[in-house]
């Protein structure tokens, strides 16, 4: 439902944005990083507050006339953004909440990926975060990662078992 | 219309003030009058009344008034709100009218001057027929007025003018001209302000009473009309809570018109207005909030109110000027104190009305593109009758029509295109930039730099747009780095393509090929053509020739650009330009890289240089040169290929002077660093890559230090976190992520070949003369000249320990002082191959501890490295630590003559003092002599000869001496009397024999001296035997000069018997000795103790037995007679108490002549006893000690 969903590294430079493909997406990519300008303001006036206490989601960060630009950061400071369309009253707090979470979770897996380098911009086809067709309602966010990596551990998991336990537990201290 | 339509009229932005003439004043000629007039119109502060003033002459005809309606049944309003409505109220009709007449209450004339003043104020009623208007009429008196009620005179008078003039009391006023004029002027206001007041309310109920006969059918204008009417008196009356409560009501009823694309311009026209209003009064409460929330309401309600779709450039010029206005609001509220912060500022009205001024832009584009044949009406339908319309936000050509048909297509065509022909001359790129530079300003203020670049690179897009090249690129330029410091690259490309056109536009030739540069680099997101039609035409560039022109150009443009491009052509001059690449990301990458980080000296110094282009084409490059730090090296870091300009095309793949794109490509250099550099930094301070040559044009790319670009390090960082298998590729390639800049080396001196050793014996003793012996031998091919040694304690530790260091090549005189602690560049002369040269170093330590040697040996060295004959400087040096360790410790103590440790000593009674010297040297140590200085204060017993000479002392070992003293009295000595020194000569034994001696000074303790009144000592043997006669003389010494008085006793012991006086009493004669004969009878074998001897002084009651004790024996060892002794034996054989047995053997046995035969019989019992009790082998060796 959101017509941008953007990645941003922690240096502040993007990992990932998609926006609608009819809207013309240089007037996202501007918005996104001027978003930046108030996520970097949270975030330092977040600084102060007790790590434990700290929530990821950062709100509204701006209203723009036709779009609503929400934030949310990670522990380890890499920012969402997602641009919603001001005209969609269907998308209250608690739903741009749980797209944020959803986001965070395919970052994760997309984090988990043996493949990727921490920091590379996410470029893969398949392993693209969720897609973000304004026709496709929240919900319908499609990973296609998570499954695969996890095919990959069975994959190796599997060939660890002629080393028995010792091998398996060498496994998981990777 | 003129082209400030859009903007709000003037009396709706200001702040409404109730206004009041004054007549009758003459302010060019009465310098009385023009006193008064200053002092109510200059310098209004905030604290006085809110009225604005105007002098009108007594006879101004003033607006006239309509005549009243009775009904308003008939009548149909044929707009909401006239032009002149507000300006009327404002500047034209007052509220009240001050007639000002020079009139004192003792004026003789009084009845004239009555009657003139009557005839002034009937004018000015005249004038104002049908008005509510107030008149009131002020006395100006050049007399101070007596206090009210005092002057009967002034009352009738007033009374009389009153009646005359048909005023009310209220109204008539005295402003006597004295002094004290801008008090009374205040007073006068304050006193206008409540007439004025009263009238704005008579005026608001006035419009209210009309409300009843309006009906919701025909008078629906009406009612928005009287509402703000309401409105605006409530504020004239500065009643602003019902002011903004009134325009609230009328807002609500503009949008309660029923809308229609004839009308729609006027409703969003007063809708505009009155949110306005309402915007500004919030504000003014301080209700920032309310400000906000209604102008999205108002913005909300009125975005899609489009109209007509031919006009609808106008909508969007109406949003820009509301979205300007209420940031205008926002920023006056500010700078009268309001705090606005990052997500709610100014900045963003601003930008959202630019937004819509370049909406208004894009839709005037496409509306307003008529062929310039047509012609702009004749004649003009937007012009009026009298300039101006009757109603705000009505169309010219059909004033006051209401219907909603259009009664005249014809005419309504030619509005619309007369409109859309003006639209067509606005400057709109002016209007945006103006509002996007109010953005900028604004969002500087709020922190917010992104969303300020985001707006300059509009502003730059929009001076473009406006064919202002240079400004844009200005900006453009500004902002780029903040996108590329960021990783931004898709704003970057979008940036540096408008900033190429500019470019190309003005045919800058510099920036051309610098935006062509990175738009050609690996940051740019460009397609591959379009990359290929940039890299064409920088190819052009070089081979100084026109490039094409950038696409979706302006026709015109291009044509004046191609103009100026020829002329760069044919202009002769400098066409070489530097570009230096650390704030952009060209398209050739470089990195330079030494092949250690240290080279020596005669090993030729190499690295290599990596080029890679990104550029979808291959390219050459003419030249590549390096710098260093020093320049001298400079010469033999060139790559030149003299090649033609036009090979840069032709045959590009071959030759290393070729970039193939995505290929890395390696450089080899090689050089001889100089001798001088030895020690020092190689730096590689910049590397110039040079496209085109000189006789086309010539871009040198400058890499400061080994490389690197505006991207690299963050690319370095993803590369070094990144563990990624990268695919194996042939030898000489490499993969460009894993090379790793190393722009510096060291030049090291060469490696010695030379072996230097250290033989000593470690660790140094205090103060000796340490002997080091140093051995260089040269493994050298050739002779090795000037050598040097420099060898002593390594510099750069404590500082100490440099004052109690010596250093010397002469072993055989001590060193002082004097002598350095580091012996630096001693010549040693030449070393032939294979040669070995030893040379002897003393060290002298003063304190424990340990310290670094240093030696150094430098030498010179011809050396031929890359077929130059070099001199080599070389040098090994060896650091040695040695420890520094006390060679013995002493220890002195004072006895007494029994041997038993003193804590104090008696004056004249003789001690001795014991050294005790042990060697805690790992080697053996030679004491040559020792030496007793003793202090003045003490005095020997005996002689002082040393006891210790050539003594040798293994580790562990000690040589003790022992010297009798005795103390002269001195007196109470706080802190002890001086001893003297123990002086100690010694050396090492395995030292040579011209090593000196060392002396070492030993201070002796202070010792207390004491002086006792009485010296006791006694003659006793050695030992007494049992039952044998054990004689005891006692000498009592006075030490006084008083004759002492002494009480003696003798205590009676257990152990012995004895004879002589048991207590006497005596007196001792001072400097006189006692003597006391007893004799003792043991009884009892053992160590016994005597009868003790109680000697009390009645002089000196603190001359203790304690102290008597330590001059005399206390104990003597009894012996027993053998005979007696085997026969107690015997008896303790019965017992079988075997321990006891040796233990007692031990002791009671006594070898004198005449027990030989009792010694033979006693071994007999003892054999005897041993082998019965198989302990034969302990008693045996028993026996054998006793010997």
């Amino acid at each position: 439902m959101a017509v941008c969903i953007a990645v941003i590294a922690k240096e502040n430079y993007p990992l990932y944005i998609r926006s609608t493909p009819t809207e013309n997406e240089l007037k996202f990519h501007y918005m996104v990083h001027t978003s930046l300008d108030v996520v970097d303001e949270k975030i330092s006036a977040m600084g102060k507050a007790l790590v434990d206490q700290r929530e990821l989601y950062l709100g509204l960060l701006y209203p723009t006339e036709d779009y609503k630009v929400y934030g949310y950061v990670t522990n380890s400071k890499v920012k969402f953004v997602m641009v919603v369309d001001s005209s969609n009253t269907a998308l209250r707090d608690n739903e741009i909440r749980s797209m944020f979470r959803k986001l965070h979770n395919s970052y994760t897996d997309v984090m988990c990926n043996p493949f990727y380098n921490p920091g590379d911009r996410i470029q893969s086809r398949w392993a693209l975060l969720p897609v973000s067709d304004p026709v496709q309602v929240g919900p319908a966010f499609c990973v296609l990662l998570p499954s695969f990596c996890r095919t990959c551990l069975a994959i190796l998991v599997a060939k660890m078992q002629p080393f028995g336990k010792q091998g398996r537990k060498g496994l998981f201290k990777l | 219309m003129s082209p400030t339509q859009w903007d709000l009229p003037v009396e709706l932005c200001c702040r409404p003030m109730a206004f009041v003439t004054l007549t009758g004043l003459d302010v060019v000629y009465n310098a009385v009058h023009r006193a008064v007039w200053d002092a109510f119109c200059a310098n209004r502060r905030a604290d006085r009344v809110p009225i604005s003033f105007k002098v009108l002459p007594g006879d101004h005809e003033y607006p006239k008034c309509r005549p009243k309606r009775t009904s308003y049944e008939w009548y149909i309003p044929k707009g909401i709100l006239k032009t002149g409505w507000m300006n009327k109220h404002l500047n034209l009709v007052p509220a009240l009218v001050v007639v000002f007449y020079e009139l004192d209450w003792d004026e003789p004339q009084w009845k004239e001057k009555q009657s003139e003043c009557a005839t002034r104020v009937e004018i000015v009623r005249q004038s104002l027929q049908g008005r509510n208007t107030k008149v009131a009429v002020v006395l100006i008196q050049k007399k101070t007025p007596l206090p009210p009620g005092e002057d009967v005179i002034a009352s009738e008078r007033a009374a009389a003018l009153c009646n005359a003039c048909e005023l009310s009391g209220k109204s008539l006023f005295v402003l006597p001209h004295t002094d004290h004029l801008v008090g009374y002027i205040i007073r006068l206001e304050n006193a206008f302000y409540e007439h004025a007041q009263t009238y704005y309310y008579t005026e608001i109920r006035r419009v209210k009473s009309h409300k009843e006969f309006l009906n919701k059918t025909t008078h629906q204008l009406l009612f928005v009309r009287h509402q703000f009417k309401i409105a605006f008196f409530s504020e004239l009356k500065q009643d602003t809570q019902n002011a903004l409560k009134n325009y609230r009501t009328a807002y609500n009823l503009v949008h309660e018109l029923r809308a229609h694309e004839t009308n729609i311009l006027e409703i969003k026209t007063m809708a505009g207005f009155i949110n306005y209003k309402i915007c500004r009064l919030c504000f003014q409460h301080n209700t920032p909030l309310d400000a906000i929330a209604q102008f999205r309401k108002h913005i909300d309600l009125c975005k899609k109110k489009i109209g007509s779709a031919e006009l609808s450039f106008e909508h969007a010029a109406w949003m820009s000027k509301q979205f300007q206005a209420f940031g205008d609001l926002f920023d006056e509220a500010i700078k009268l104190g309001l705090t606005a912060i990052q997500t709610q500022n100014p900045g963003f009205y601003y930008q959202q009305a630019a937004y819509y001024a370049q909406e208004r832009k894009q839709l005037a584009k496409s509306l307003c593109n008529h062929e310039a044949s047509i012609m702009y009406p004749n004649p003009d339908p937007l012009e009026t009758q009298t300039g101006v319309l009757d109603f705000y936000g009505q169309r010219s050509w059909r004033q006051g029509i209401l219907s909603f048909d259009l009664s005249d297509p014809e005419k309504e065509k030619v509005g619309v295109l007369a409109i859309q022909l003006k639209e067509r001359n606005v400057a709109h790129s002016e209007i945006i930039i103006t509002l996007l530079s109010n953005a900028v300003a604004q969002f500087k203020k709020y922190k917010c730099p992104r969303m300020k670049s985001h707006l300059m690179v509009q502003m730059g897009e929009e001076y473009y747009y406006a064919k202002d090249y240079t400004k844009a690129l200005k900006l453009l330029d500004y902002v780029m780095c903040d996108y590329r410091s960021e990783g931004w690259w898709t704003l970057l490309t979008s940036i540096l393509t408008t900033a190429l056109k500019c470019s190309y536009l003005m045919a800058q030739l510099k920036d051309y090929i610098t935006y062509s540069l990175e738009l050609l680099g690996r940051a740019s997101t460009l397609k591959d053509d379009q990359k290929s039609r940039i890299e064409k035409n920088l190819i052009n560039v070089l081979m100084n020739e026109s490039p094409d022109p950038e696409p979706d150009c302006d026709i015109f443009a291009v044509k004046t650009a191609q103009k100026l491009w020829a002329d760069r052509i044919s202009l002769a001059g400098s066409n070489i330009f530097t570009i230096g690449v650390q704030d952009f990301v060209p398209f050739v990458q470089c990195k330079a890289k030494f092949h250690a980080p240290s080279f020596h000296v005669d090993v030729p110094v190499e690295f290599d240089i990596y080029l890679k282009a990104d550029c979808p084409h291959p390219i050459r490059f003419s030249k590549l040169c390096v710098s260093f730090n020093n320049q001298e090296y400079n010469q033999f870091c060139v790559i030149e290929e003299a090649s033609k300009a036009n090979e840069v095309l032709e045959n590009p793949t071959q030759g290393k002077m070729c970039l193939v794109p995505g290929k890395t490509r390696k450089l080899l250099f090689k050089f001889v660093a100089k001798t001088e550099d030895v020690g020092k930094k190689i730096e590689i301070t910049s590397v110039d890559l040079a496209l085109g040559n000189e006789t086309g044009r010539c871009v040198v790319l400058n890499w400061q230090g080994g490389g690197g670009d505006a991207a690299s390090s963050q690319e370095a960082l993803q590369a070094a976190r990144s563990f990624k298998r990268r695919p194996k590729l042939p030898d000489n390639e490499v993969h460009w992520d894993s090379i790793i800049i190393q722009a510096s080396t060291m030049i090291i001196s060469r490696v010695p070949n030379i072996s230097v050793h250290l033989r000593h014996e470690p660790p140094a003793l205090t103060n000796e003369m340490y002997c080091l012996v140093v051995t260089v031998q040269s493994h050298e091919k050739t002779q090795i000249r000037d050598v040097k040694l420099t060898a002593g304690l390594k510099p750069g530790q404590d500082a100490n320990l440099t004052q109690k260091t010596h250093v010397t090549l002469h072993g055989t005189e001590l060193c002082d002082e004097s002598y350095p602690a580091l012996l630096t560049d001693i010549p040693v002369g030449d070393l032939h191959p294979g040669e070995q040269l030893e040379k002897m170093l003393y060290v002298r330590c003063g304190t424990v501890g340990s310290r670094m040697f240093l030696v150094y040996v430098s030498y010179l060295i011809n050396i031929t490295a890359e077929e130059k004959e070099i001199v080599c400087k070389c040098h090994k040096d060896e650091t040695v630590t040695i420890e520094t360790v006390f060679p013995f410790d002493v220890a002195v103590k004072f006895v007494s003559t029994k041997f038993e440790h003193l804590e104090r000593v008696y004056a004249d009674i003789p001690f001795l003092l014991m050294t005790d010297l042990l060697s805690a040297s790992p080697w053996a140590l030679t004491v040559v002599s020792s030496e007793l200085q003793l202090a003045p204060s003490m005095t020997t017993v005996d002689q002082l000869e040393s006891q210790v000479d050539n003594v040798v002392l293994q580790t562990g070992e000690s040589a003790s001496e022992c010297f009798c003293l005795r103390c002269p009295s001195l007196g109470n000595v706080e802190g002890g009397v001086a001893t003297g020194h123990y002086i100690i000569s010694w050396k090492r034994t395995s030292a040579m024999e011209n090593i000196p001696v060392i002396r070492t000074v030993i201070t002796l303790p202070h010792v207390i001296v004491e002086n006792i009144p009485l010296h006791v000592n006694a003659d006793l043997p050695s030992f007494g035997r049992v039952r044998e006669s054990l004689p005891v003389k006692y000498h009592l010494q006075n030490k006084t000069d008083f004759v002492q008085d002494v009480e003696i006793s003798v205590e009676p012991s257990d152990a012995f018997m004895f004879s002589g006086l048991k207590q006497i009493r005596l007196r001792i004669l001072p400097g006189t000795e006692q003597e006391m004969l007893y004799n003792f009878y043991p009884l009892m074998a053992g160590y016994q103790q005597l009868p003790s001897l109680n000697i009390n002084l009645l002089r000196f009651p603190n001359f203790t037995n304690q102290l008597l004790r330590r001059f005399i024996p206390t104990s003597i060892f009894v012996k027993v007679k053998l005979k007696n002794f085997l026969l107690f034996k015997f008896k303790v054989l019965k017992t079988n108490r075997l321990l006891f047995h040796v233990h007692f053997t031990e002791q009671y046995f006594e070898t004198n002549s005449d027990s030989f035969a009792f010694y033979s019989m006693y071994l007999a019992v003892l054999l005897f006893i041993s082998i019965k009790l198989l302990f034969i082998e302990s008693n045996f060796k028993d026996l054998y000690f006793l010997r």
